[in-house]
């Protein structure tokens, strides 16, 4: 009794905490593009505009109010579905985003079709086969991937597959998607390219966890009684690094949030991000923050998954 | 270095040796020649950095010019070595500039405890929920970019990380018995964090220091890249490579080049840091 009440006190503090960050968040990336950067009606009418023009065009939008109040009122919106409208496009920011956010979320899903089984399997394959040949080519590679940034990665998969193989379009998003080819062939570099960097992660995660499980003392014990290698690893190890695994995979997940920024702005792949990267350059703050504000809660949604994953699997808190 | 690194720490002392295996050896070639070239650059780059010394664009790798030449047909090995400037500049002070106020945060809460520590726990964890390419995104898009902004906002972005590596061990030696005996003494605050703590946590936070400011040169690379970091006509080796993109589809080596710039620089520093003798790296936890 007592342990099942630790463990719902447990996951009500790692919700509460992901709600106080979401609110921290918010309010950092409203502050970082609305109070730093002065007049922001100043800059929409240009240095020729009267004093009185930019005057009106505060109190049309509301710039007027103190800051809080913008921001309580910029709450209140986000949380009934109204992000406010698009400075350069004069359209709401909300008709934007609806079609780019469905473009990456596929991005996103279909990369986590593909990497996380592949991950999986090549980070428990050299935890099982620890220290051979395999391992360490897997080591090496996910250790490159991991040291170098996301475009070099990106540059590279180009400079094989589309310059030195000639299989795919090199940088080129094409509108055509309407035959299943034209489609494999617009969503396979941004995919290996963000399954490189999200797998790299999660095999170094995996194979960790395996590891950490295969050094304990009844694993060993079924080694010494004589159980296989696999049978070892697949059959004692692994149930129990299964909790870590999840973790792991969630935690790699979150990685996407930093890849999809780089890879979709290198192929032009008309996401979120490559909104967002555009949205900085023209200085579309309603654009920025909504933009910044669906990255930052994707990403707190995956680490406050991975750790709740660590503490639903963690079997003293189970019963 | 090397030499200050290998004499023992204490004289006379039979403690294991600082030596380092051949692997960690070539990393700390690769980040000596690096160091090198970033303080010798305008002395070694052939050619001047703004001039247009090529005819051709996207030119070839030739004796005249060692990389080839970029979209403008300027030499892309002075440009690779200027640019180590700022990659290796702004990294290594935006790395220092985080580890500093993260380490002494983390030392002053291990030390203080009770609400200080909580809070500020609290709050710098909320931080590590925003992912870091896009707070130096919005930071940029709020105040624009130039060298103090990029230094300010990756040791912003990176100090709540060095912040609670540093608390984790603090709050380790903050628990052993010289330290309780100093606090009888009636020593205060600052004497117990730089005389009592910091030299026993020096180690794992140099090496901690390395692998930040790994990301942080990715997160450079990455911001330069967007177009968000070093603005031109300076370019760090991540404005190289977004330069010269276009050339990619011809192969070209100016935007191949810069990206092994940044590898070597990355891969060495990781391989040097992992490396390390045990007895710096692994006193964490």
């Amino acid at each position: 009794m007592l342990r099942s009440l630790t463990f719902y006190i447990l996951i009500a503090q790692r919700l509460g905490i992901a709600a106080v960050t979401l609110v921290i968040v918010s309010f950092a990336v409203f502050f970082a593009t609305e109070l730093l950067p002065g007049d922001v009606a100043q800059v929409l009418l240009g240095q020729a505009a009267t004093d009185e023009a930019v005057a009106g065009l505060r109190q049309a939008m509301g710039l007027d109010q103190p800051a809080i109040w913008r921001f309580l009122g910029w709450m209140g919106g986000l949380a009934t579905g109204d992000f406010g409208m698009s400075y350069v496009s004069n359209m709401p920011v909300a008709e934007l985003i609806a079609d780019r956010l469905a473009n990456s979320l596929r991005l996103a899903a279909v990369t986590t079709a593909i990497s996380v089984p592949l991950a999986l399997a090549l980070g428990i394959g050299a935890a099982m086969w620890q220290g051979s040949l395999f391992d360490r080519i897997v080591s090496i590679l996910t250790i490159s991937v991991i040291s170098v940034p996301e475009f070099m990665v990106a540059t590279l998969a180009v400079l094989v597959f589309a310059v030195w193989l000639g299989w795919l379009p090199a940088l080129s998003y094409g509108a055509e998607t309407g035959s299943i080819g034209a489609m494999l062939k617009a969503y396979a570099m941004p995919v290996i390219t963000l399954g490189f960097v999200v797998s790299a992660q999660m095999i170094r995660m995996t194979r960790a966890a395996v590891i950490e499980t295969i050094n304990t003392p009844y694993v060993e014990m079924a080694l010494l009684k004589g159980a296989s290698r696999r049978r070892m690893v697949l059959g004692h190890a692994l149930p129990n690094a299964l909790g870590p695994i999840a973790n792991a995979v969630a935690l790699s997940l979150s990685y996407l949030v930093g890849g999809v920024i780089i890879v979709e702005t290198i192929f032009n792949y008309p996401g979120v991000a490559k909104l967002m990267v555009d949205a900085v350059s023209t200085r579309d703050l309603p654009l920025i923050q909504s933009c910044a504000m669906i990255f930052c809660v994707s990403y707190l949604l995956l680490i406050t998954i991975a750790d709740l994953t660590a503490i639903l699997s963690n079997p003293r808190l189970r019963r | 270095m090397i030499s200050v690194l290998r004499t023992s720490p204490r004289p006379g002392g039979t403690g294991p040796s600082w030596r380092f295996n051949w692997v960690g050896r070539i990393g700390l070639a690769m980040i000596l020649f690096w160091a090198v070239v970033a303080i010798f650059a305008p002395m070694i780059a052939p050619y001047p950095i703004g001039e247009i010394a090529d005819w051709d664009y996207f030119g070839p790798m030739s004796g005249q010019f060692w990389l080839g030449s970029d979209y403008l047909g300027r030499d892309v090995l002075s440009r690779i070595l200027v640019g180590s400037r700022y990659t290796v500049g702004i990294s290594l002070a935006a790395v220092f500039a985080a580890c500093a106020g993260g380490v002494i945060l983390g030392m002053v809460a291990a030390v203080m405890g009770g609400l200080f520590d909580t809070l500020l726990s609290r709050l710098l964890d909320a931080f590590n929920g925003i992912p870091s390419l896009l707070f130096g995104l919005v930071v940029v898009a709020a105040v624009g970019s130039s060298i103090p902004v990029l230094v300010l906002t990756l040791a912003a972005i990176y100090l709540p990380g060095a912040y609670r590596f540093a608390r984790a061990l603090s709050v380790n030696v903050n628990a052993m018995d010289f330290v309780t005996v100093a606090r009888a003494r009636g020593e205060r605050t600052p004497y117990l964090i730089f005389r009592e703590i910091f030299p026993n946590i020096l180690g794992p936070v140099l090496a901690d220091l390395g692998v930040r400011f790994v990301f942080i040169v990715l997160l450079l690379s990455g911001l330069s890249f967007l177009g968000l970091g070093v603005q031109p006509p300076n370019a760090d080796w991540g404005a190289l490579v977004r330069e010269n993109i276009e050339g990619l589809s011809l192969g070209a080596p100016a935007v191949i080049f810069p990206c092994i710039a940044i590898a070597t620089l990355t891969i060495s520093v990781n391989m040097f840091i992992d490396n390390l003798p045990k007895k710096i790296r692994d006193r964490s936890e």
